[in-house]
């Protein structure tokens, strides 16, 4: 049998030393509820197993020429991430309860929470949450812990599959969300600092927002200070490399999806939620935190910290249920941003700027393409509208091997000709040219 | 050993980015860029990589060697299902693609996998319907109580207490705590199951369910768990399956038959994904038939042609609860392992994690106090409070254990048990490797008595010693900024 390595003959001897027979283990389970056996296929060989996934596989399209994005981007992704994650002492391992044994993981955690407050220019982080939109979710329930308050004021150029997440996250709970509709795909500065009042804990923002406007929210910072309320930021971590830092304007909460720093689409998980604060809020963060402590000799070394906030000793009181978070996909991004280093980053930042600029202008000329929004700052992403329904028109791109883009029309009204175009640094300009060129010839 | 950013080499770079093939852009306000760049390391790539490997010589995985750790099953994680999670048809996958028509079609290998998985987890749990999108355990056990808090919103049930007994996952509380549910806490009885007549006088309208592990912490299966279901049924309430022992029962026993509505799987503890030093983990939800209207959207589906596709038309479900279809990759891997043992290799999981539980109780039970005797499933829980009176305590036999090659069992869990020593050994560990941990607590129960303080200075032969935690927290030093 695959994986138990005990021989029959070695059960045998186990089960004579017990005094039991097999079926006596399972004695205690009342017969009525005994299962007779499940009705599943028998089991198949390592290679029999690998035949079957590389057909299903071969049925899903790794090849296409991938403009979609939405939160989820097609990166290059260097070699030695996996070389290194691939080691059985860091995948293998569990939670860091046991300091002595867990070295590894415990400095690479602090490390990672380093390099997330280097990127965000943020004080402290956390060793990560899941993903970028449940990592939102908790900064919302830090702020009505810090602040005491419920009001939630939520920006709709925030990813709109991370709002459907708070929405579902808060359903049971006190908090009054307020979603306050863009103004021509940017923040309506106006209607946030209408909605503004003493009962307000926090003001959710996001850069670059879904349609791919850029922007600097120093000034909200300012007017939610005046409230004493928090102002929270979900980041594209890679942007960071050229943007304005969320720490340099003032944020107090910020949080993002880290996929963009090597990890692989794969479908939509696993990816990574990371989340960072100053340091008065430290107390009200989530999951696990490792720090940097002695041993009885002096030695550096590092431990997980600050573990009365977590479910394991606070139960009902903790400050969130997160237990397992995503320790290896933060350690991926730890290796990505090593790697790209501090002049890597920002090229490859900028790469992704420059060519969705010249995406812009090469689809925009076409005749028949209009831009959804006036843009004139945008980052990786933008919205183009098209004479026919943008699902029917990403329909027949496919069939000519370009993803190219997302159809708006599942999360926004009025925008079924709206397709979200991204461009990262994979995409070549003869790429480009061969989106324009195809998407004019079925126009 | 250094940090990578006291490593750090003005200049040195360790990965060069593409040429650019298009002109510079003009689309970033001058104003709006970052000041300084960020303070990342600057080292080649041959530097990265010795840092993290050496970092990784200070690891214990389940690669390295016996893991027992109570209650997280770190089972041996085949290979095969790395090296399938691998293939670019998987891992270069939008997620997004599965969202439309002609796209659905380039994503069928990805669709398939998740809705036999579906099917396959109903068979073995007994429930009808399943989500994947739940994120790790305590996300499968929100997903799960959001559900029951719906269901009892659908009903107009005006509900706002949520059961659990004290020897609960410390998940469990949290979760229900989230979610906007008030905790009453349920004491265990002598046996160290749920105590039914402290149960029995809890028990009102307002009860809106129960959370239970089964087998519990302490590794014993409820006897009484139809007669429990029952009492929360008569409420209308809901009972729900915390899956994270699943490993004693797969095979043997299933939730739906004992009366369960809502379960949740961990598949890096029973479906044998790697734990990643702290995730990524999955916890798929399955429900009973009445509670399948509130799944989170979209659902896998199959087609009348044969095909698969997304339903996202279900009014009823409680929306998202992650970004897309769950970690997908991490479900890949347990779908592959399923293939592999199928049904009789299921069945041989739960009896050997069973059988190499019961052995190592019975060969330890002179050395160490057993709160609860007898048989017990998955995992045992010893006490150390005979060797407390020698002035060892449950984390000296832990540091002890360390320098005897062995990753610790659990330790202060359950919090129903004095001292507690939570072992689960996993049915993937032979009778030669148990036999060498018993040996070691054997000696160790030993040295308690002859030469406690050889067992206070452990660990000796780990890269540090035991750390100052309550310097850790009281100056705290969480990152490193410059």
């Amino acid at each position: 049998m695959p994986f138990i390595t005990n021989t029959e003959q070695q059960q045998k001897e186990m089960l004579q030393d017990l005094g039991l027979t097999m079926e006596q283990l399972f004695e205690d389970i009342p017969k009525d509820l005994r299962c007779a056996g499940l009705d599943l296929p028998s089991g198949l060989s390592e290679q029999e197993v690998q035949q079957q996934l590389e057909h299903l596989a071969g049925l899903n399209a790794d090849d296409l020429i991938c403009f979609m994005g939405g939160g989820v981007y097609d990166h290059f992704i260097p070699a030695a991430i996996n070389a290194i994650t691939s080691r059985g002492e860091f995948y293998t391992a569990y939670t860091p309860y046991q300091p002595e044994l867990s070295q590894g993981t415990l400095q690479a955690i602090y490390e990672y929470q380093s390099a997330i407050c280097r990127l965000t220019e943020m004080e402290v982080a956390n060793a990560s949450v899941y993903d970028g939109g449940t990592a939102l979710y908790e900064a919302i329930m830090m702020a009505r812990r810090a602040t005491r308050r419920e009001k939630i004021i939520l920006d709709d150029g925030v990813n709109p599959i991370y709002r459907q997440i708070v929405r579902t996250h808060v359903r049971s709970l006190p908090v009054e969300l307020v979603e306050v509709a863009h103004a021509d795909g940017q923040i309506n500065r106006k209607e946030i600092w209408a909605q503004i009042d003493d009962k307000t804990a926090a003001v959710v923002v996001q850069n670059p927002n879904f349609f791919g406007f850029i922007d600097d929210f120093t000034d909200i910072a300012e007017t939610v200070h005046a409230q004493k309320a928090l102002l929270i930021v979900s980041v594209h971590p890679l942007s960071l490399g050229i943007l304005k830092t969320p720490g340099a304007m003032g944020a107090d909460i910020v949080t993002g999806e880290g996929q963009s720093l090597g990890l692989p689409m794969s479908f939509g998980g696993p990816f990574l939620g990371f989340i960072a604060t100053r340091m008065p809020h430290v107390r009200k963060l989530p999951g696990r935190i490792a720090g940097q402590t002695l041993d009885h000799q002096g030695r550096r070394g590092f431990v997980l910290t600050l573990q009365a906030r977590e479910q394991h000793i606070r139960r009902e009181k903790a400050t969130s249920n997160i237990c397992t978070n995503e320790a290896l996909c933060a350690l991926t991004a730890l290796i990505y941003l090593s790697l790209a280093g501090k002049q890597g980053l920002k090229e490859i930042a900028q790469l992704c700027a420059n060519k969705a600029c010249y995406a812009y202008q090469r689809l925009t000329q076409i005749p028949q393409v209009k831009p959804h929004f006036d843009y004139q700052w945008f980052f990786n992403e933008f919205v183009i509208d098209l004479p026919l329904s943008a699902k029917e028109a990403s329909e027949k791109l496919i069939e000519k091997g370009i993803a190219a883009g997302f159809p708006l029309s599942r999360y926004y009204k009025d925008m079924d000709k709206s397709l979200l175009i991204a461009v990262t640094e994979k995409r070549t300009k003869q790429q480009i040219d061969r989106l324009a060129q195809a998407l004019e010839a079925i126009l | 050993m250094k940090l990578i950013y006291e490593k750090s080499i003005p200049g040195r770079r360790g990965m060069r980015p593409a040429q650019s093939d298009v002109p510079a852009g003009n689309n970033i306000n001058p104003e709006w860029r970052r000041e300084k760049e960020a303070k990342l390391p600057e080292l080649g790539e041959v530097d990265v990589v010795r840092h993290f490997t050496g970092l990784s010589k200070g690891n214990f995985g389940v690669d390295t060697y016996f893991y027992p750790l109570g209650s997280c099953t770190m089972k041996y994680n085949p290979k095969s299902s790395e090296r399938i999670a691998g293939f670019s048809g998987f891992a270069d996958l939008h997620p997004l693609l599965g969202d439309m028509p002609k796209g659905g079609a380039l994503s069928q290998g990805a669709l398939q996998v998740l809705y036999e998985i579906d099917l396959m987890m109903r068979e073995i749990t007994g429930m009808a319907a399943f989500t994947t999108q739940p994120l790790a355990g305590a996300h499968g056990e929100l997903t799960g109580i959001l559900t029951m808090a719906a269901y009892h919103r659908e009903k107009k049930n005006q509900k706002s207490k949520l059961i659990i007994p004290d020897s609960s996952h410390g998940t469990n509380p949290a979760s229900g705590a989230v979610a906007g549910y008030e905790l009453v806490l349920v004491p265990s009885d002598e046996n160290g199951v749920i105590d039914l007549g402290a149960l029995k006088k809890t028990v009102d309208d307002q009860v809106a369910g129960l959370m239970l592990t089964c087998p519990n912490t302490l590794g014993l299966f409820n006897p009484h768990i139809k007669e429990i279901c029952d009492l929360i049924h008569g409420v209308d309430g809901l009972m729900y399956y915390d899956g994270a022992n699943m490993n004693a029962i797969v095979g043997k026993a299933r939730p739906g038959d004992m009366g369960f509505d809502i379960v949740h799987l961990n598949l890096h503890k029973t479906f044998a994904t790697p734990h990643g030093g702290g995730g990524p983990g999955a916890g798929p939800v399955g429900v009973i038939e009445k509670l399948e209207q509130f799944l989170p959207v979209p659902i896998v589906v199959r087609n009348n042609d044969g095909s698969y596709g997304l339903d996202y038309h279900r009014p009823k479900s409680i929306g998202k609860i992650a970004p897309f279809y769950g970690n997908f990759g991490v479900i890949l891997k347990s779908y592959v392992y399923i293939l592999m043992l199928g049904k009789e290799g299921l069945e041989r999981v739960s009896e050997n994690a069973v059988l190499n539980t019961n052995y190592i109780k019975e060969k330890l039970k002179d050395y160490y106090d057993l709160p609860v005797p007898g048989l017990c499933k998955h995992e045992c829980v010893f006490s150390a409070s005979r060797q407390m009176k020698l002035g060892v305590h449950a984390i000296d036999i832990a540091k002890g254990l360390i320098d005897r090659g062995f990753h610790p069992p659990t330790v202060y869990f359950p919090l129903t048990v004095r001292e507690a020593l939570m072992i689960e050994p996993t049915e993937t560990e032979s009778k030669e490797t148990i036999d060498a941990f018993i040996e070691a607590m054997i000696d160790i129960a030993k040295t308690a008595q002859t030469d406690p303080d050889s067992l206070h200075a452990s660990p000796t032969t780990t890269i540090v010693g035991r750390m100052d935690e309550t310097t850790a927290a009281r100056n705290l030093n969480i990152a490193c900024l410059d």
